[in-house]
């Protein structure tokens, strides 16, 4: 090592002497100097961007807020359960169009999620390898597919389909029994709030279930071939090895979907009917929900207290979406958290 | 006698396990096929609705009046074609370097991680409230509905798009490609610019398309914001007609020349966004 040791900087200075004189000769290296402010300009553009999406946040918010503010004024929280809705008195509550977004999603997710699963399911554990790509990709089309596309078919194809095949069976079916007769009247053309929840159901399914085979992804094969090892069957390796180990991703991507549910607009406003009062709880009753009724009415209010009002629905959406996505985001990332820590 | 009793519980519980078994893997199955079915359903009839509105006038004519025998959707369509392009060129730059910022600059400090979480929150938040906000911010302002205020809703969406798959692409760069060009004493900037976001190219175009796809359908920002106008306009300071709002405006009415050309219109919708889309990764499969 001693030997060595007084070679390394002889070696290393060698070099750097004849570029030093080659320097004095010749015009110094021009591209190095040129410009000393790009670093720090480059560093501020970037920051200066983050900081848009950061103030993007920020102004949504304030905006809703100082435009729902008169509404907010006249009525404080007690908005959220007053169920008139009367442009022409100037009285407003937000009760009917509250309860159409839940409503609707709710039954989205009721059918969206054991649907989704299955998907992930197949995806990950059934389908030859050769499949998994395209049918991958076919379900992110349906991602893909533009809102109003799923309002309009929904509106003229799939809506009097519903209307003759289940609601009219259906009523004649439950002609004399109290409630279900109640929950499938009105009349058969096929809109409200549950041809707005089956369609919000096609439209989130591909968003569950490419995060569910995202985290299922995720899982060890070390834990499923031991699984299988032991004499598992693949339903028995899916739910106590796969779904013990993803269900905070799981529960994550259900959420995702619920946010999205919660805030699609187009498809929900073609199907639900438009009508802003509740007197029946019928699944097949023109409904409204909040996307639906700004969609519809915001054009047209009059600045003052309308607008106010769908300004405050807007702010209440806003509000429960981003509570649901970002808790959507924390269990998502905390399941890569563990994943780190496994590994 | 026990034996046989064991035996006979334990094939018993065998056949109830694979049982259990198929029955779970056909549910999968027919969900697939449930997923897929909705996908074909609405292909098939955008297609078979849409062609039969297709003619040569929709792209040639400009919206007609209720009930009239010809008319088209030329001024939709290239006020759409407008709008769609200006909020990508507003919203790319802005996209790439928050997305730079997020990858080179921010992995460990509090601002990238709370950028982060809120652009996943912008990215899924819904595109009426962008309208919302957008309507309060402009088209208060200038108390008239404009296609500024149209462009500048959809470059909003935009950004969070680019900014996810532009982060997502430049952190699958090896560190070495950086550190190679550090070693040559590249400023960061450059590094930054002529290496990772060279190497992450592919990804970026694609999220840039997937965003274009995205907001080529996006109705509900525009409905407050461009409005909608019967005529051909490209004054981006008053209403322009665009595809989206034209649909829904024509859907929802009760003429049968609206309806047919609402399907036309969803045709050509729905074809350009599943091409951006394949497009995007075929982009993308072909770079890796």
């Amino acid at each position: 090592v001693a030997a060595t040791l007084p070679v390394t900087p002889y070696d290393a200075t060698q070099p750097m002497q004849s570029t030093a004189q080659v320097a004095q000769h010749s015009e110094p290296p021009p591209r190095q100097r040129r410009v000393p402010w790009a670093d720090a300009a480059f560093a501020i553009a970037a920051h200066g961007a983050a900081w848009i999406t950061l103030l993007l946040l920020a102004g949504i918010i304030a905006s809703l807020v100082v435009g729902a503010w008169p509404a907010i004024r006249e009525y404080g929280l007690s908005f959220l359960w007053r169920s008139e809705w009367d442009p022409v008195n100037d009285q407003y509550g937000g009760l009917v169009m509250i309860y159409g977004t839940l409503a609707t999603s709710f039954i989205a997710l009721v059918i969206a999620v054991p649907v989704s699963f299955g998907i992930a399911v197949f995806l990950t554990e059934l389908s030859p390898n050769w499949l998994r790509r395209p049918l991958g990709v076919a379900v992110e089309l349906l991602a893909a597919v533009p809102s109003i596309v799923y309002g309009m078919w929904g509106l003229m194809v799939f809506g009097p389909i519903l209307a003759t095949y289940v609601q009219q069976p259906a009523q004649a079916l439950f002609a004399n029994v109290p409630v279900l007769s109640g929950l499938v009247s009105g009349a058969p053309v096929g809109i409200g709030i549950l041809s707005a929840g089956i369609i919000l159901a096609i439209m989130v399914i591909p968003f569950i279930a490419s995060v569910m085979r995202d985290v299922f992804e995720v899982t060890p094969p070390m834990l499923k071939e031991s699984a299988y090892g032991l004499g598992a069957t693949t339903w028995e390796v899916v739910s106590r090895v796969v779904l013990p180990y993803t269900k905070t991703g799981v529960v994550g991507g259900i959420m995702l979907g619920l946010g999205r549910a919660l805030g699609e607009t187009m498809a929900v406003t073609f199907v639900i009917g438009n009508f802003n009062q509740l007197d029946n709880l019928s699944l097949f009753a023109a409904a409204n929900s909040i996307t639906s009724v700004i969609a519809n009415e915001f054009a047209e209010a009059t600045p003052g207290l309308h607008q106010a009002s769908l300004m405050y629905l807007g702010l209440v959406l806003f509000f429960i979406t981003f509570v649901v996505l970002a808790f959507s985001k924390l269990l998502l990332s905390r399941l890569k958290r563990g994943e780190g820590a496994r590994t | 006698m026990s034996v046989t009793t064991l035996d006979a519980s334990r094939l018993a519980m065998h056949a109830k396990r694979k049982r259990v078994n198929a029955v779970a893997l056909t549910l999968s199955l027919v969900a697939m096929a449930f997923g897929l079915f909705w996908l074909a359903w609405i292909l098939f009839e955008t297609i078979r609705l849409g062609i039969g509105g297709l003619a040569i006038s929709v792209f040639t004519e400009m919206t007609p009046p209720p009930n009239a025998t010809t008319g088209g959707l030329a001024n939709a369509i290239v006020g759409s074609g407008v709008m769609v392009f200006l909020a990508t060129a507003i919203g790319t730059p802005i996209g790439v370097l928050a997305g730079v910022y997020l990858a080179e600059y921010g992995q460990r400090t509090w601002l990238g991680r709370v950028t982060q979480f809120i652009n996943d929150i912008l990215l899924s938040a819904p595109s009426i409230v962008i309208g919302l906000f957008i309507y309060a911010v402009v088209v208060a302002r200038f108390r008239s509905f404009s296609a500024f205020a149209g462009v500048l809703a959809l470059s909003l969406i935009v950004i969070p798009v680019v900014v996810r798959t532009t982060e997502n692409m430049l952190v699958l760069i090896p560190n070495a490609l950086r550190e190679a060009a550090y070693a040559l004493g590249t400023p960061k900037w450059k590094v930054i610019m002529s290496v990772t976001l060279k190497a992450a190219r592919a990804g970026v175009i694609t999220g840039v398309l997937l965003a274009l796809a995205r907001i080529a359908g996006e109705t509900a920002p525009l409905l407050f914001t461009a409005l909608s106008n019967q005529f051909f306009s490209l004054n981006l300071g008053e209403p322009m007609a665009n595809l989206p709002v034209t649909i829904f405006k024509f859907a929802m009415s009760p003429y049968e020349n609206w309806r047919e050309l609402a399907w036309a219109g969803v045709f050509i919708i729905t074809l350009g966004v599943l091409a951006l889309n394949i497009l995007a990764r075929v982009f993308l499969r072909n770079k890796h």
